[in-house]
This record gives structure tokens, C-alpha cells and sequence, in this order.
């Protein structure tokens, strides 16, 4: 074990990937000389060659339809979008190609590959590389998505998407790239796609987050529980396939609920949620369930950034909300 | 490769321009450097967001910004800010986007100049569109697109030239071919001999220049530009050029280039040219030189100080400007972004 940080674990969990399956490739813009601009496959093209760690033209496009070809062809590709928002270039080829392969060729054909996405803002970035779009990702079938809040699960469900037989979007929170750090295995090993983690147990109230939002959601979970809430934290870490099954033991535990997240409100990823929850909780329910999110507005840039984010102040007003219902 | 001043600053063709109007190109030129110099000295200190530095592309995006009417149409990128600023973009609202302000990217009126494009290459087919609306509307005003070398491999580098070709529309495709995009050198980018030859591809001419010469950037663009605006069709220029300094402020060149590549480039440097042609004309002194310097960095002062002192745009300014009349449920959220501040 070692004590690393998100970023560290991604590195080591592609270095072993590399190391133990042939048919890994790792393809991106700038991903090999440079080891991309987060320095997630740092070291990785010296120590596997320009034909494993390939530095493509700066074309997402092609990047995801190449990678497709590959992934049929038989590869297990490892694909780098530089940030989310210039991830739309290669939309067409994911949903109308890599989502639906399987599904058009009645298994004959399938795209074993990894989308690795960083995404959200909180740093004060330029334009469109703040984005957190999962939801439109989620909402195309024939995609996992899944996405790690700390350091061992971004190293073990790195490793479980690159296993997969489907193609998974694995989204990494920027904003928790480096701020995060715990004891991970040094070798390889693999977490379940389609498992929620319940990070801390509690009977009051769940609070439900992924992604960079954990970091608010466990805040504010330390603030109530100071104030005698029982507060349960659910780090979901897979959106498709959802773990509904967790979802719905922990709200009828609680009878209460509230979902953060980071991407804007209307068909946000916590509307799906909050549909399940209604539809096998409701007579568990002891209030509305509450959504802290982004507003239905463009990422707004530094100055304003405080504006958008959902803030611990705001979790903690949303269970003021909840628990006096 | 088109050239008509060589690095040590001799003439080798008819100079396009007469002395008065390349000594003020010189100022803009000097100006451009210290704007740029300053900017990433104030990312430094955490004053300005994450920049992108183009020092060492000064003369291609003065030289081709000044063969521009005032109300031609500039499409750019992020790298942009001199050719922006040459087109009349206000200094303090340059600063303003790099204080992560959106105020930033509404220049006044009339002035035509998109804000800089984030995305690589997305930019490009809107130059097409707005030069054809242009021309749809019985205008003769052109339009003018930056890039770079890199975003010549995005599929909407195709679109934009194929869509020019085919309708003849009036814009210039302008690539900064600066030797890098991010970490990738030029040649492991696209297989093409030159960046210039893919416009035999799209039926319209194309021309590799001395993009640290500001007279040959002038003298291409001055012509493209006329032949955009007579209703005769697009062109693409590949200007050869160099980014001294990092990808930006974020990177790290040393990662993937070396020094004395760097070097080797700096004595191309746009500036010192022209510096020296003028200097043999006895248009050049050291006073000058002061002054223009003094003047250009105290103008940057001042723009930086009327950006840092706008008022933070608050909930308004997440909010206002999603749409014409905010929706219902918009006014909810802003009234709940109210409460929460
Ligand atoms: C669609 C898209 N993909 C990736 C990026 C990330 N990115 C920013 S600049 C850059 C390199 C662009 O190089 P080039 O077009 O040569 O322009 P330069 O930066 O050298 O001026 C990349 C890959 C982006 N901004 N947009």
C-alpha cells in the first residue's frame, strides 16, 4: 500500500494495465510526451512505446472512431478526451459507433473500450473546461459511466472499465485530481462497476453525491452529524449501470434524502434519482427529496464561480429543508 | 516561402508598406509584446486566469490584421489577442475575460470580432458563415479566421475549407503554423509537406509566408484579403512561425522541446527586423524605443486596473444573459443563487 493521490492512482492503475494486458492501448492528445495536460499518463510512453502510448493529431473525432476501429479490431483502447467539453467533437462517433455496435452486429461485433473524460470546474478554468455533461452521456444506451471520488476506486474502476466487455466513460474530477489522497494497493485490482459505495453509515438523512461533490457532500455530512444528524453519505461511482438497489436501502433507512451534483439542475443525472427513489420509497419518505446542483446556466467563469457551485452552506440549507419537513 | 525581410532586417522584394505606416506597425508590434509579456507576469501573481502566451507571433497577427477595414470580421482563437486588439477589441475587455469575467467577450459596437474560440478548430465554418452572410446581404466586408497548425487536424478544418471552396465565399483562412500544438510538433500533426498545399485540395489558392515577416504577412494577407472582398473567393495562408514561449501558462515546453530550437527561433524574432530596417532609415532610437515601451506598458497598466476594478458579476451575471426573458424556473434558481450568496 501506498499513500497516493487521484491522479497517482490513475497513472498506476494505466501503468499496470499496460504492463499486464497486450491489447491495452492509451491514445490521446499529448498523452505521451508530455503525459497529458493533468499528467495522468506521465511516464507511460517511456516505459511503453510510442505504440501503446500514442500521441494523436488533435482530432476527437478521430480519436474515438480510430479507437473504435481499434476496440473491434481487437484492442482494448484507452481513450483521452483533453476535457469534457471537447468531447462533443466525438459525439457522433460514440453514440452512432461505439454505444451501438454490439446492439446492431447482435454481439458479432463489440467496442471494449475506455473513455477517460476529466471533468467539472471549481479551478477557475477557461471556457468549456468546467463542463459536467454526464448526464448526456448516461442517457446513451449502449454506455457505462462510471465516476471515482477517491483515489482507490478511480485506480479500481479504472481497471474494472478497461476489463470491460462494453465501452465505459470514465469521468475523473479535475477538481479532485490533487486534493485527495488515501492508501491504495500497490498492485492491481479491480472495483465493481455497478456498485454504489455507502461511505458513512447514518438513520436521519442520506446524502446522495458523486464525483467532486463528494468532497461537499462529506463536509457537510461532518457538520450535521456535529448537530446530532445521523447523516448517511452515498458515493453512487456508477450512474450506468445505477445501483438502484443501494439507493433505495439507504433512503428507507432515512426516510430522508437529498442528491448533489454538479451539472445543472433540469435532466440532471439527480433526476433519475430522485424518479427511483419516488417511485420505491415513497411511503419510506418523510420529506420531498431535495436536489443541490448547478443552475440551469453556462459554467459561469472565475469570478463567478461561487455563484454556480452547490456549496456546503447550500447542502446544508437543502437539509435544513429536509429535516424540518 | 514568401519573404520580403530576412531576419537581419535587408529587403528582398519591394517593401508593401511606406516607412510611416511600418513604423506603426513597429509600436504595435512593441505593444503586442509587452501586452503579452505582461499578461503572463499577472497570471503569475494570480491577477489573470491561465494564458496563452504568443510571443514570437507578433508580426503574423499584426501584419495581417492591419491589410483588415476596421469593420471586417476576425474569428480567432485563445492565442489571438494582438490581431484582436489591432481590430479594435478594447485593451481593459481583453483583461476582462482573464479575470474570468464574460463581460470579457462583448466587444462594442461595430466592432466585429468574435470572442476568441476555446475549442480547437470549431471556430473556422463560423468565419464561412459570416463571410457568406456577408456577401448574401450585398456586403463586401470579408472575413478573416485564425488557427493554428494543430487545429488543421480537427474535421471542422475540412467543413469550413471544403464549404469556402465550393460556395467561394469571402474569408481568409489564416493559420499560425507556430511549430507545436500543445506538445505535438508540426510534423507528427499532419503528413502534408506544408500546411499551405491542402488548399489545392478545396480549389482555392494557398501560400506558405514568412510569418515573422511582417512585410510578407502583410503583402499575402493584403491580397487575399482584396481578392475575399472582389467577390473572388477564399484563400489560405500558412504563416511560419513560432511560439517562444509555452503552449501556456499551465505547460511545461521542456517536456517535449528543446532549448536550442527555441534559440534558434529567437533570432528570427519578428521585432528586431524590423527594428533594424527602420533603425537603417534612421526611423530607430534607443529614446524611441523607451518611449513607445514606457507608453505601451503604462496603456496595459491602465487596462488591467479598469478590468480588476469592474464589479464582480454576481448572480446577475450567471444568470442575465442565458436568455432574452429568463424562464420561470431560471427565476427560481436566480432567486435561490440570491439567497445562498
Ligand atoms: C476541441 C478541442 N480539443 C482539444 C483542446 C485542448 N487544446 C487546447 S490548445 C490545443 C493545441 C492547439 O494547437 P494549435 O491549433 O496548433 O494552436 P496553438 O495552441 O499552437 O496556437 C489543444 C489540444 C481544445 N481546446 N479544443
Amino acid at each position: 500500500m501506498s499513500v497516493v493521490t487521484l491522479a497517482q492512482a490513475l497513472n498506476r492503475s494505466l501503468e499496470h494495465a499496460l504492463a499486464e494486458m497486450d491489447d491495452v492501448v492509451v491514445m490521446g492528445e499529448d498523452v505521451g510526451r508530455t503525459g497529458g495536460v493533468f499528467r495522468i499518463t506521465d511516464g507511460l510512453a517511456d516505459k511503453f512505446g510510442p505504440d501503446r502510448v500514442i500521441d494523436t493529431p488533435v482530432a476527437e473525432s478521430g480519436i474515438a472512431g480510430v479507437g473504435f476501429g481499434m476496440a473491434v479490431g481487437g484492442l482494448r483502447p484507452v481513450l483521452e478526451m483533453q476535457f469534457m467539453g471537447f468531447s462533443y467533437p466525438a459525439f457522433d462517433q460514440i453514440i452512432n459507433h461505439v454505444a451501438r455496435i454490439r446492439h446492431r452486429s447482435r454481439h458479432r461485433f463489440t467496442a471494449p473500450l475506455v473513455i477517460r473524460i476529466p471533468y467539472g470546474g471549481g479551478i477557475g478554468a477557461a471556457e468549456h473546461h468546467s463542463e459536467s455533461a454526464e448526464a448526456i452521456y448516461c442517457h446513451t444506451p449502449g454506455l457505462k459511466v462510471v465516476v471515482p471520488s477517491r483515489p482507490g476506486d478511480a485506480a479500481g474502476l479504472l481497471r474494472s472499465a478497461i476489463e470491460d466487455p462494453d465501452p465505459v466513460v470514465f469521468l475523473e474530477p479535475i477538481r479532485l485530481y490533487r486534493s485527495v489522497k488515501e492508501d491504495v494497493p500497490d498492485t492491481s485490482f479491480t472495483t465493481p462497476i455497478g456498485a454504489a459505495s455507502v461511505e458513512r453509515e447514518g438513520s436521519d438523512l442520506t446524502i446522495i453525491a458523486w464525483g467532486a461533490m463528494m468532497k461537499e457532500a462529506r463536509e457537510a455530512a461532518a457538520a450535521l452529524v456535529e448537530q446530532g444528524v445521523d447523516t448517511e453519505v452515498l458515493d453512487v461511482r456508477s450512474l450506468v449501470p445505477l445501483d438502484v438497489e443501494s439507493l433505495v436501502a439507504s433512503v428507507q433507512k432515512t426516510g430522508r434524502a437529498i442528491v448533489v451534483h454538479e451539472a445543472p439542475r433540469t435532466v440532471g443525472f439527480g433526476a433519475e434519482i430522485v424518479a427511483q427513489i419516488q417511485q420505491r420509497c415513497l411511503y419510506h419518505l418523510q420529506a420531498p427529496v431535495e436536489r443541490v446542483t448547478g443552475w440551469d446556466t453556462i459554467f459561469p467563469l472565475k469570478r463567478s464561480e461561487h455563484v454556480y457551485l452547490p456549496s456546503v452552506e447550500r447542502i446544508l440549507a437543502a437539509a435544513n429543508t429536509v429535516l424540518s419537513a | 516561402m514568401l519573404q520580403i525581410l530576412t531576419p537581419s532586417g535587408d529587403l528582398v522584394a519591394e517593401a508593401p508598406l511606406d516607412l510611416d505606416m511600418t513604423t506603426r506597425l513597429y509600436r504595435a508590434l512593441v505593444f503586442a509584446r509587452a501586452y503579452d509579456r505582461k499578461s503572463t507576469a499577472l497570471q503569475k501573481q494570480g491577477r489573470l486566469a491561465t494564458y496563452a502566451p504568443f510571443e514570437g507571433q507578433e508580426a503574423a497577427q499584426v501584419g495581417s490584421a492591419a491589410a483588415l477595414n476596421p469593420d471586417d470580421w476576425l474569428v480567432g482563437t485563445y492565442r489571438d489577442a494582438a490581431a484582436m486588439w489591432m481590430q479594435g477589441y478594447p485593451l481593459d475587455l481583453l483583461f476582462a475575460g482573464r479575470t474570468g469575467d464574460e463581460r470579457g467577450g462583448s466587444p462594442p459596437e461595430p466592432i466585429n470580432v468574435m470572442p476568441p474560440s476555446i475549442t480547437v478548430g470549431g471556430h473556422m465554418v463560423h468565419a464561412v458563415g459570416l463571410a457568406w452572410a456577408e456577401r448574401l446581404q450585398g456586403s463586401d466586408r470579408v472575413a478573416i479566421t485564425y488557427f493554428g497548425d494543430g487545429a488543421t487536424s480537427e474535421g471542422d478544418f475540412h467543413e469550413a475549407m471544403n464549404f469556402a471552396g465550393v460556395f467561394d465565399v469571402g474569408c481568409v483562412f489564416f493559420c499560425q503554423n507556430n511549430g507545436w500544438a500543445i506538445s505535438m510538433p508540426r510534423e507528427s500533426q499532419t503528413a502534408s509537406e506544408t500546411i499551405a498545399q491542402k488548399a489545392i485540395a478545396y480549389g482555392m489558392p494557398g501560400i506558405q509566408v514568412d510569418g515573422n515577416d511582417l512585410f510578407a504577412v502583410f503583402s499575402a494577407t493584403r491580397d487575399a484579403v482584396l481578392r475575399a472582398r472582389l467577390g473572388e473567393g477564399p484563400t489560405l495562408i500558412e504563416a511560419m512561425t513560432y511560439r517562444l514561449g509555452p503552449h501556456t501558462t499551465a505547460d511545461d515546453p521542456s517536456r517535449y522541446r528543446t532549448e536550442d530550437e527555441s534559440a534558434e527561433w529567437r533570432r528570427k524574432d519578428p521585432l528586431e527586423r524590423v527594428r533594424i530596417y527602420l533603425s537603417e532609415r534612421d526611423r530607430w532610437s534607443e529614446e524611441w524605443q523607451a518611449e513607445i515601451e514606457a507608453q505601451a506598458s503604462a496603456e496595459v497598466e491602465e487596462a488591467v486596473a479598469a478590468a480588476e476594478a469592474l464589479d464582480p458579476p454576481g448572480v446577475a451575471g450567471v444568470f442575465d444573459a442565458m436568455f432574452a426573458d429568463l424562464p420561470p424556473i431560471l427565476a427560481e434558481q436566480r432567486r435561490m443563487a440570491e439567497e445562498a450568496e
